[in-house]
């Protein structure tokens, strides 16, 4: 009972905003927008945004798995250093965090123009400047930047969680370095990689500014047409017909990788 | 105690919510205008703002929005109130035929009379119920002289020379976006015909690869660094940027180019009409309008103001062009809603368009096919490891 008084107030807080909110946007994503009426129009516009909607999901998906090849050993040599060093390592991971992300993919611009500091460098030196941006690389760069700490984070408490003795008892039973990694460590830290994955994976697909600065006028991602619609093309319906396609999206994609969890989960409990 | 600390948080974040109460004696303003369109004091300039509010006690709360589409789409979802609006010409037609404006008392601006004949009774308010201009101008090419050649320009076509790939900007509304391709067609610039739409639309989707950028107020920062070498833009916002690189240069295209008088408006939910009119009598007053625009390079629509202006400024043929380059100028009349809709949905298609990546779409199948196959495979294995265990168990 008491427990359940202490859950009260968030309970009204997810009612109000995030239940409210979401039928709000079904409710525009199935009428017109001039009549009010009914309609499957909004959502069978889908098929024009099918190519924009893969290349999200593909671009995030890209930067998923380099958050995870990035952060996995970083997560690791963390867990693994004394417990003062970690708590400092674990605040620079943090620190960027501190500054605007928006300043943050500012800077990446600057830094990367045709005219900005890693070019003018190159030049200076008489070489031709690099396209370091304004194409998908850019873009994926930004992502990966963006949210690698959310994949650190996750790993680093799990990793940091694996009980010592579970890896002695392997190292005693024979098995040698890589094995112990292969078999004990990595399945033990599964769940962390499933929850960095998503951390990093929903914001990564529905960005829009990352890929507006970091990208060219051809790497119009899904979140750039949601924004216009409701920025400046004023088509809220359309907006939010998108938008839940993008949902349903996003929890399919979790769904997969979740089924991942489950089968690691049953192999450690047979 | 524990049950207190998250109710408490709560209370806070609700509180925090809610809008301050203004004293009563304050009265503050909300102006919503273009970016980068105002004296801000700026290189020892006028700053508008401040002048008024030392005049009149009356505080302005300031924003801008970076195209009439934007300001359109914030009135209409609403949430916000403000007293000023300076949108252009056409959008003020729309604003007017869907009733979102508030009739101007004009014993309340009497500045208005020192606006010269050719800015009243204009196309999109002609009975000069709902508007006050603050400034007129024209669109036309900036370039960089140090990259681009001079037997090139002249035309609209520059925009589409692949001489100069990914060194283009280009607007970010459809509005001015198409009547570039529109000129360049020979189209009308107003036209609702859904062919010659369609026409437009397939010549910025020709120009697209070229295009490094559809961008609004960013075109300042990336012509004056030269990040950029072509973009069209506002004649005033030239003038600018070309005190910031001197490089820069500015063409009237030969095919026709747009223009465009913006202008102050008082939208229905205005809660302080009588200090918003204040606001707007004093942009008026020649000696503020004359210096404001001193600084922007925009043109100004009170002969009498140009006294106050830098004589080099008033006398610029970009800000006050002749009457024969004027004569190949065209203004915007504001579109039905169905053109309205069905060219914000070409516009879309511009914008999205060149998104199909096949590589993309070809890694995405191959992901899904390989998920698929580790499933099933995965699947059959634990079956048959059961089915094994299983045994050994009955054995």
């Amino acid at each position: 009972m008491k427990n359940k008084a202490l859950a009260a107030p968030y309970l009204v807080w997810m009612a109000l905003f995030t239940i409210v909110p979401l039928a709000i946007v079904a409710y525009y994503a199935f009428t017109d927008a001039a009549t009010g009426e009914f309609t499957f129009a909004n959502i069978a516009n889908l098929g024009n945004y099918m190519p924009i909607l893969i290349k999200s999901i593909w671009l995030a998906l890209i930067s998923s798995l380099i958050c995870i090849v990035i952060g996995y050993p970083v997560a690791y040599f963390i867990a693994n250093c004394k417990e003062t060093t970690q708590r400092f390592l674990y605040m620079l991971v943090m620190l960027p965090m501190c500054i605007s992300f928006l300043l943050r993919t500012l800077a990446w611009v600057a830094l990367t123009e045709d005219t900005g500091i890693i070019n003018n460098f190159i030049t200076a030196l008489g070489l031709q400047p690099l396209p370091l941006i304004r194409n998908n690389g850019a873009v994926v760069l930004g992502m990966v930047y963006n949210y690698l700490p959310y994949m650190i984070m996750p790993l680093y408490t799990v990793i940091m969680k694996i009980d010592r003795r579970l890896i002695e008892a392997a190292q005693d039973l024979g098995c040698n370095g890589v094995n112990v990694f292969k078999r004990v460590i990595l399945p033990l830290s599964v769940p962390g990689i499933i929850s960095g994955f998503t951390m990093v994976f929903v914001p990564a697909v529905s960005t829009f500014y990352i890929s507006q600065k970091l990208g060219s006028s051809g790497t119009t991602l899904i979140g750039d047409v949601i924004e216009s619609q409701f920025k400046t093309a004023y088509n809220p319906n359309l907006g939010a017909a998108l938008s839940l396609i993008l949902m349903v999206m996003i929890f399919i994609c979790i769904g997969v990788m979740n089924r991942f969890g489950d089968e690691e989960e049953e192999v450690v409990t047979l | 105690m524990k049950r207190i600390v998250p109710l408490l948080l709560c209370a806070i974040m609700i509180f925090t919510m809610l809008p301050v109460q203004a004293k009563a004696d304050d009265v503050t303003i909300n102006v919503y205008n273009w970016g980068q369109y105002i004296s801000d004091g700026t290189d020892g300039y006028i700053d508008v703002n401040k002048a008024f509010t030392e005049k009149t006690g009356i505080k302005v709360n300031y924003m801008t929005f970076d195209s009439n589409e934007t300001m359109y789409t914030k009135l209409k979802t609403g949430g916000s109130t403000y007293d000023v609006i300076i949108p252009s010409d056409y959008m003020i037609a729309r604003l007017i035929a869907e009733d979102m404006l508030e009739e101007l008392d004009y014993s309340n601006i009497p500045n208005y009379a020192l606006v010269d004949e050719a800015y009243k009774n204009t196309s999109y308010d002609p009975e000069n119920k709902y508007s006050v201009p603050y400034t007129w101008g024209t669109v036309g090419v900036i370039y960089n002289k140090k990259y681009v050649s001079e037997s090139d320009i002249g035309s609209w076509d520059l925009l589409w020379n692949e001489k100069y790939s990914g060194k283009i900007l280009m607007f970010d509304n459809p509005r001015d976006a198409f009547a570039i391709a529109e000129f360049l067609l020979g189209i009308d610039i107003n036209s609702e015909d859904q062919d010659e739409l369609r026409s437009a639309t397939y010549k910025l989707i020709e120009q697209k690869p070229l295009v490094q950028g559809y961008v609004m107020d960013q075109i300042f920062s990336k012509m004056e660094r030269e990040e950029a070498w072509i973009a069209p833009y506002y004649a005033g916002d030239y003038l600018l940027m070309q005190q910031e690189n001197p490089d820069l240069g500015f063409y009237f295209p030969k095919e026709g180019f747009n223009l465009f008088i913006d202008a102050a408006c008082i939208p229905k939910g205005c809660q302080n009409k009588a200090a918003a009119e204040a606001y707007i009598n004093f942009l008026c007053d020649p000696e503020i309008s004359g210096e404001n625009l001193d600084y922007l390079g925009y043109s100004t629509p009170i002969s009498e103001a140009k006294q106050y202006m830098d004589p080099e400024t008033a006398a610029s043929e970009i800000a006050y062009p002749t009457e024969e380059t004027l004569s190949n100028g065209r203004a915007f009349i504001n579109l039905s809603e169905d053109t309205s809709r069905f060219t914000d949905s070409l516009w879309l298609q511009v914008k999205t368009q060149g998104g199909v990546d096949t590589y993309a779409i070809v890694c995405m199948c191959a992901v899904v096919v390989l998920l698929a196959a580790y499933f099933i495979i995965h699947g059959v294995r634990r079956k048959k490891r059961i089915a094994n265990r299983c045994k050994r168990w009955k054995q």
